[in-house]
């Protein structure tokens, strides 16, 4: 009876959990007359794809396409993910292999510099950006995810650099590998997994980002997915269906490459707070 | 960050003005509206967000190996869910006409609705309109968001934690309460130290769901210090110098708080 009663309330809660994500899938995928029903039905009686097809054949914004939007978005998550991953790879194989000066300075700042609310930048960085010439461009929004994912994407990898054993570099280097030879054949197959990991964490932070891309961004051909869809369903007579197909679309990638990271996400964030 | 005590003046240099921005900003009553609204919303979430994460917490631990897997999944994915889309379909949910609420309120019948909230016809009620029940909905969706979290730290904390000690309590005939209160909570504090604090971070800056709830930056009564900060300095006329000692005041309430967690940490390090 207990065991019962456990087991209601746990699905209550996956409901309440679930039901938005669910609400927004099977809300995209109703007929108009479906969706503006006095009497709303849980589950779609004639599931369609017109919003879908709707939302990539029209305009969001009179001419530009949700298509142009998406494309943005890729770039500018695309080119951040690569840029950081590079950037981050070499990075945490010199702090972790090599000793230099200020190498302890630098690891501090590393932790320090993600304390630093990122919504209390955004006026700085807006006058930064429009200094240096960048303001309404894309690279202004690559070379700011690139600077907000850089610490915390550095700080993970350090850890799995600092995994492989040196023995291993060692010996290839005794055999005659060269010192590149090493990194790519050796590191680099071992610190793949971890990569992998770092590069959807940027990917998330990216492809989110709303309040950088709203302040940097003026030409409406330019915006990315998230700015556009803020905009897109500001209208008066707000189209649900559409909104929810976009809404959709927007957060399937998320979803997807979330679950393969959730279990180092929470373990990470809770690391040490429980004595074994 | 210098540019706080500037102000921008046409294409010429930004005059120093010292502490003029922060002066100005202090002074203003509607700051003081701000930063209530800020405090409030804040602590209202953290609140709702630990109570309703440790009970689902603990109940996770209780259930069945499957039944536990799946719930979890269920509940990371509210978590995962970006902040914009979650915000839109909670909009929709409570859209005026069509949305789920709306018909919810539509279908209780007309006497009790009357009775209770002195009105039977819901279509076309402003949800959004009056600022209680926009913080409303707005702590609905970051509980919603932030809850899942709380949940499966609690849960990682509890697998950590030897079963004997909870099962000698109930032999000794401790209730649930009691035994939450004298060994789990005690087990657990860094966990819920970390927790209360990381929460808290999250919740004074929040930005993307107010925004998108409140369809932009028009919505002053409702403001909190993120908005705020930006409103300030990018609705014209633009307030570069206000807006940036509006920020700076929230990372120094944030970095208070980040203090804090960096010492709880560290305190754990040393006795790990």
């Amino acid at each position: 009876m207990k065991r019962f009663a456990r087991n209601c309330a746990a699905l209550l809660v996956a409901l309440f959990a679930v039901f938005p994500v669910y609400w927004m899938v099977a809300t995209s995928l109703k007929p108009s007359s479906e969706i503006f029903a006095s009497t709303p039905r849980p589950v779609p009686a004639e599931p369609t794809l017109e919003h879908y097809r709707e939302l990539l054949a029209g305009n969001l914004i009179p001419g530009v396409t949700f298509a142009d939007f998406l494309l943005n978005s890729l770039l500018v998550t695309g080119a951040t993910v690569v840029l950081s991953g590079l950037v981050a790879l070499l990075a945490a194989t010199a702090v972790a292999r090599f000793r230099f000066p200020l190498r302890t300075s630098f690891l501090i700042m590393l932790l320090v510099v993600q304390m630093v609310p990122l919504e209390a930048l955004v006026i700085p960085l807006f006058l930064m950006i429009q200094r240096l010439g960048l303001y309404n461009t894309l690279p202004s929004l690559i070379l700011t995810y690139l600077a907000f994912s850089l610490p915390f994407a550095i700080w993970m990898l350090r850890g799995f650099v600092a995994a492989v054993p040196k023995e291993l570099e060692e010996a290839a280097a005794i055999d005659g590998a060269s010192r590149a030879q090493t990194f790519r054949r050796i590191l680099f197959p071992l610190v793949a997994p971890g990569l992998v990991a770092t590069s959807i964490f940027s990917f998330i932070t990216a492809w989110n980002e709303l309040i950088f891309a709203l302040t940097f961004i003026n030409d409406q051909s330019r915006y990315t997915l998230p700015v556009a869809m803020t905009f897109f369903f500001g209208r008066d007579d707000t189209a649900w269906g559409a909104v929810m197909a976009a809404s959709t679309l927007f957060t399937l990638p998320v979803l997807l490459f979330f679950l393969l990271v959730q279990r180092r996400m929470v373990a990470g964030l809770v690391a040490g707070a429980v004595k074994g | 960050m210098l540019d706080n005590v500037r102000q921008l003046r046409g294409d010429r240099e930004w005059p120093w003005v010292g502490f003029d921005n922060y002066a100005q900003v202090l002074g203003d009553p509607f700051f003081r509206t701000v930063l209530r609204n800020t405090v409030l919303f804040a602590t209202a979430n953290v609140v709702l967000a630990m109570i309703l994460g440790t009970l689902v917490g603990l109940l996770l631990n209780r259930l069945g190996k499957r039944m536990a897997a799946f719930v979890a999944s269920c509940v990371l994915l509210a978590w995962a869910t970006p902040a914009l889309t979650g915000t839109i379909v909670w909009k929709w949910i409570f859209d005026d006409t069509s949305g789920l609420v709306t018909w919810l309120f539509n279908v209780l019948p007309d006497g009790l609705s009357q009775a209770v909230f002195r009105r039977s016809d819901w279509t076309g009620y402003g949800w959004f309109n009056s600022p209680l029940l926009f913080f409303s909905i707005l702590t609905l969706v970051v509980v919603w968001q932030s809850f899942p979290f709380v949940a499966v730290s609690v849960l990682a904390g509890l697998k950590s934690v030897p079963g004997e000690l909870h099962e000698a309590a109930r032999v000794d005939g401790a209730g649930p309460w009691k035994v939450f209160w004298k060994i789990t909570f005690p087990l657990l504090r860094p966990v819920f130290g970390i927790l209360v604090v990381l929460s808290t971070i999250w919740d004074f800056k929040v930005f993307t769901q107010q925004f998108v709830l409140a369809g932009g930056t028009q919505d002053r009564p409702t403001f909190m210090l993120a908005i705020y900060s930006y409103a300030e300095a990018f609705s014209p006329p633009p307030k570069y110098g206000i807006g940036a000692a509006i920020a700076v005041l929230l990372t120094l309430i944030l970095l208070l708080v980040t203090g804090l967690y960096v010492r709880m940490v560290l305190n754990q390090e040393e006795y790990a």
